[in-house]
């Protein structure tokens, strides 16, 4: 087979964490040395990048643990008395009515702050299981090779065929009471292969260099070698493409919802949100507005903290 | 005159105007985020036709420094030349414009790299990007240009040159991508060639192949040659004359033979004492103690004050100019300098 | 190079039936009844249930049906559709050739478009030029297609009265040009940033140091050097990208109401038929795979050190 490098995320991934390269003649002396972690620490720090999303995600949890922290409506109960034609009072902060309401007559702020929870619930908990199981998988096809690696990766291959969106809505479909959990299975269920390839590529690097090589020869048993020196050595890609990932299952939670085929009318979803605007969008615009806006900010958030993280623990790309 | 115009002791040179090359007073810093990185400090040396310059140091001494800012492949922005002058043929080079200096570049002026695989494009073939040298710089057409380029392989002896031009470098091994180089710097017949570190990167046998083809070609087309490397082995055998290099400056120049039998600078000093040698076989292996210097923080006065044992207040505080060097009577030494507070000391013990 | 072709069309075919079964069980084991579905809101009556399904075969154990399916398959046949028993093949005919037709769209868009911004930010790093590229290519991925794709109707189709806002006539390409923008969008962002990253990448390798000390003229230096070197990821990554742009055409058909593959299988799945979904996906499995071979073979004529044994 020809190691071709096919990531199915878009720019090449740090495969294996190497040490920042030596200055060499042509160029000036480093600093101090200091380890990669350290280095891409006080890398990221320094980038803004990384600064805004970091302080935009923090928000965001918050807003998603503790909604009623910010708005003191019902994001579910319609008051018909308000109109959903009624330009949103951009003044009035933090109230009821700050962004209008929808043709339901249900305070759309109040929708965007309890929407944030499912966005979120559903982000994290897709990358934690595709992450881990998908991570698991690509160690073992990685580290021991042979059968297990033929298998694994065919069966990633099988999986990796299916088209990620197409095969949620199929799966999706066949239920007709939706939550949170559901999204998060059928989303998992065809999302993990990415994490795989990129694991297992990560890890047949790391096992062929020299510190695993010694550690073998120096008699440290299989699991000691697979999770105090490889798995540290190979796990930076599998961070970056995960954070990258993260923002993508929310858009995919989103899209899925905006289709009828995501979460039911009763839980509060920005997609749902929006399917609910298109109806409206020439005499209502900020029925579409906010939920959008909102959407894109928080996969904007995660989206830059992934290219952050990227940059700072890859030193090619510095 | 400086005392590092040698150009008396050499074959008469093509351009008699004068040297070849000079480099008077150069400079080069970086701009990096730990602060300005001084790689060059001052470096002022000279290149006749026909003559070999080696320059020596460690890595971070600024050797490969000055000559990519001979040949203008600086990395500016990082890089800055705040002050300095490179004259070829008597021009500065550093006002002239762009275009006028990449007409010298490859033309007259060649560099040969140290890693021949990562310096050669790895998806075009060798014939195509020898042959290009033909094609840009001369207009030739493309079937001229391969013709050309198998000529050159001939020349640096590439076996089975017509068979492989239209292979790509990594179908061959690293001697034969080392001549590949050779022959792309010599296509032109330019009038300077610069070779950094040519041979590091090769196994020992094939480091002599490489070297005396170099030399021989050199001699054979009368240029002049710039020869950096950190390895005294390579450079006895070719060179004329030694520039050795710490922390951007130069600290020691003297004829090749000179400098090995009796070295002016401390420095110098301990990197040959540093050379294995069979006659002292079982004895400890001498090491200069410290590092080189981080180029954004040079220690104040001599640079290598840290790392010297002869180290007094006054290398602390002032730095050395590059003294000539004489004999014990105060005899004439032609070509030798050195910038330590205790040259004579060093020298005559 | 053609025993690896042969080679590679081998271990096709295992993958090819994992996914065809994956997709199959999908269908068929979760819950949901498409000949239940047939009666709509209307409690079905078991006998002509029971009679619809054994006609069809529904009623043999699943590795039966699959079988069934895949044999099927071999002469061409991909089933026929539960309500009115139309040939599925028939019903891919005639929206395939829509979508098709709005994939190559968005594919020449993404790449024109997405290399040349790519280019243009990679030289210029770090310059004005680069970080607008960088600006614009993150806020293409953060907004969602959906969104986009309403927001392109509304400002374009409805405000501006550029563009009607939805399709009438699927096969015209004025019609589908915003539909394509909108699809090929994302890809663009993709496409554009990892030409910046290759572009970058290779601006620092040796190679193109030896370039400039040749004295190459600079426009011969980034075109014949550096772009040869940095559009090979790239070419890999749209290789790929085709058969997803086909997948993704769900969303922005159904947006802009083209009546193209999403559009059919979004019915489909309304009216749960399997036969039509398994046949779709079939099909851009089978493109997933033949443009992934196209690709590797591509990826060794652009880079000589790549050899197929």
């Amino acid at each position: 087979m020809p190691e071709t490098t096919k990531t199915a995320a878009e720019e090449t991934v740090p495969v294996a964490a190497a040490p920042a390269e030596a200055a060499r003649d042509s160029g000036p002396a480093p600093g101090k040395p200091r380890s990669l972690a350290a280095d891409a620490w006080a890398e990221l720090r320094r980038n803004p990048l990384f600064v805004i999303s970091a302080v935009l995600i923090f928000f965001l949890l918050v807003v998603a643990a503790f909604p009623s922290l910010f708005t003191s409506a019902d994001p579910t109960a319609g008051d018909l008395s308000e109109h959903f034609l009624d330009k949103p009072k951009l003044g009035h902060f933090f109230q009821p009515d700050w962004f209008g309401y929808d043709n339901q007559g249900r305070s759309i702020y109040a929708r965007v702050v309890y929407g944030t929870r499912v966005s979120i619930i559903v982000g994290v908990g897709v990358t934690v299981l595709v992450t881990v199981f998908g991570g698991l998988l690509g160690m073992l096809a990685g580290y021991f090779g042979g059968l297990w690696d033929t298998i694994l990766s065919r069966l990633t291959d099988i999986f990796f065929g299916i088209p990620f969106l197409l095969g949620a809505m199929v799966v999706l479909n066949a239920f007709t009471d939706r939550t949170v959990w559901t999204v998060i299975g059928a989303l998992a269920f065809l999302g993990w292969t990415q994490i795989t390839r990129v694991m297992r590529g990560a890890v047949i690097t790391a096992k062929h260099a020299d510190y695993v090589v010694a550690a073998r020869a120096l008699g440290a048993s299989t699991s000691r070698i697979l999770f105090r020196h490889i798995l540290p050595n190979a796990v930076a890609p599998v961070i970056v493409v995960a954070t990258i990932a993260l923002g993508t299952y929310i858009v995919a939670e989103s899209t899925l919802s905006f289709l009828g085929l995501g979460l039911g009318t009763n839980d509060v979803s920005w997609g749902g949100d929006i399917d609910t605007a298109t109806d409206h969008i020439r005499n209502a615009p900020h029925l579409l507005f906010f939920p959008a806006g909102m959407l894109s900010l928080t996969v904007l958030a995660f989206i830059m903290l992934g290219d952050a993280v990227r940059e700072a623990l890859d030193p090619k790309l510095r | 005159m400086t005392i590092l115009d040698m150009t008396a002791d050499v074959p008469a040179p093509r351009d008699a105007g004068g040297p070849l090359l000079e480099v008077r007073d150069l400079h080069v810093e970086f701009h990096t985020r730990d602060g300005v990185a001084k790689a060059v400090n001052g470096v002022n040396y000279t290149v006749s036709a026909g003559e070999t310059l080696a320059v020596l140091g460690e890595s971070g001494s600024g050797k490969s420094v000055t000559a990519q800012a001979i040949m203008g492949i600086l990395d500016m922005p990082p890089g800055r030349i705040p002050q300095g002058e490179i004259f070829f043929h008597g021009q500065d080079m550093l006002k002239m414009s762009g275009e006028e200096r990449r007409k010298i570049r490859g033309r007259q002026i060649a560099m040969i790299f140290q890693d021949a695989l990562s310096s050669l494009n790895p998806v075009l073939s060798v014939g195509y990007q020898l042959g290009e040298m033909f094609r840009v710089h001369q207009g030739l057409s493309k079937k001229e240009a391969k013709a050309k380029a198998i000529e050159l392989m001939d020349r640096v002896r590439i076996p089975a040159a017509r068979e492989r031009v239209n292979d790509y470098p990594h179908q061959f091994s690293g001697g034969m991508r080392q001549r590949i180089m050779i022959a792309m710097a010599l296509a032109l017949e330019p009038d300077l060639i610069i070779a950094d570190e040519p041979t590091t990167a090769l196994d020992v046998t094939v480091q002599a192949q490489v070297m005396d083809l170099l030399a021989e070609l050199q001699r054979e087309y009368n240029m002049g040659l710039i020869l950096i490397t950190h390895d005294l082995g390579v450079v006895a055998d070719v060179a004329d004359k030694i520039a050795v290099m710490y922390a951007g400056r130069i600290v020691e120049t003297a004829p090749v033979h000179e400098l090995y039998k009796r070295p002016a600078h401390p420095y110098t000093k301990g990197l040959l004492d540093s050379i294995p040698r069979l006659d002292q076989k079982g004895q400890e292996l001498y090491a200069i103690k410290g590092l080189p210097p981080n180029l954004t923080r040079i220690p104040t006065g001599c640079a290598f004050n840290p790392r010297c044992a002869m180290a007094q207040d006054i290398c602390r505080t002032e730095i050395p100019a590059l003294h000539p060097v004489t004999e014990r009577d105060g005899g004439e030494l032609v070509g030798r300098g050195s910038a330590c507070h205790f040259w004579k000391e060093t020298i005559h013990g | 190079m053609g025993r690896y072709v042969a080679r590679r069309l081998l271990q096709m075919i295992p993958v090819f039936l994992g996914t065809t079964l994956i997709i199959f069980l999908m269908v068929n084991v979760l819950p949901g009844d498409p000949v239940a579905a047939l009666w709509g809101d209307h409690p079905p009556d078991p006998a002509q249930m029971a009679q619809i399904k054994q006609e069809r075969g529904l009623d043999l154990p699943l590795w039966h049906q699959y079988l069934n399916y895949l044999g099927g398959l071999l002469q061409g046949d991909f089933g026929s559709t539960i309500a009115g028993d139309r040939p599925v093949l028939g019903e891919m005919a005639d929206a395939f050739p829509v979508s098709i037709r709005l994939a190559l769209m968005a594919f020449v868009f993404e790449m024109v478009v997405g290399i040349t911004l790519g280019v243009m930010a990679g030289v210029k790093r770090g310059k004005l030029i680069d970080t607008g590229v960088t600006v614009f290519t993150l806020l293409v991925i953060s907004i969602p297609v959906f969104v986009l794709g309403l927001l392109g109707q509304q400002v374009l189709g409805t405000q501006l009265g550029w563009i009607t806002p939805t399709v009438r006539d699927s096969m015209n390409l004025g019609q589908l040009l915003l539909p394509a923008l909108v699809l090929g969008s994302l890809s663009l962002a993709y496409v554009a940033r990892l030409t910046r990253t290759s572009i970058a990448e290779n601006l620092r390798a040796d190679f193109m140091r030896t370039a400039v000390a040749k004295g190459l003229p600079r426009r011969r230096v980034v075109s014949v050097h550096l772009l040869r070197n940095s559009l090979i990821p790239v070419v890999t990554y749209l290789g790929t990208d085709i058969g997803a742009l086909m997948a993704g055409a769900v969303v922005t058909e159904g947006i802009f109401n083209v009546q193209g593959v999403g559009n059919l299988l979004f019915q489909a799945l309304a009216r749960r038929e399997g036969t039509v979904i398994v046949g779709c996906v079939t099909v851009f499995v089978l493109i997933y795979l033949v443009a992934n071979l196209l690709v590797d073979l591509l990826y060794a004529v652009l880079d000589p050190r790549i050899r197929y044994a």
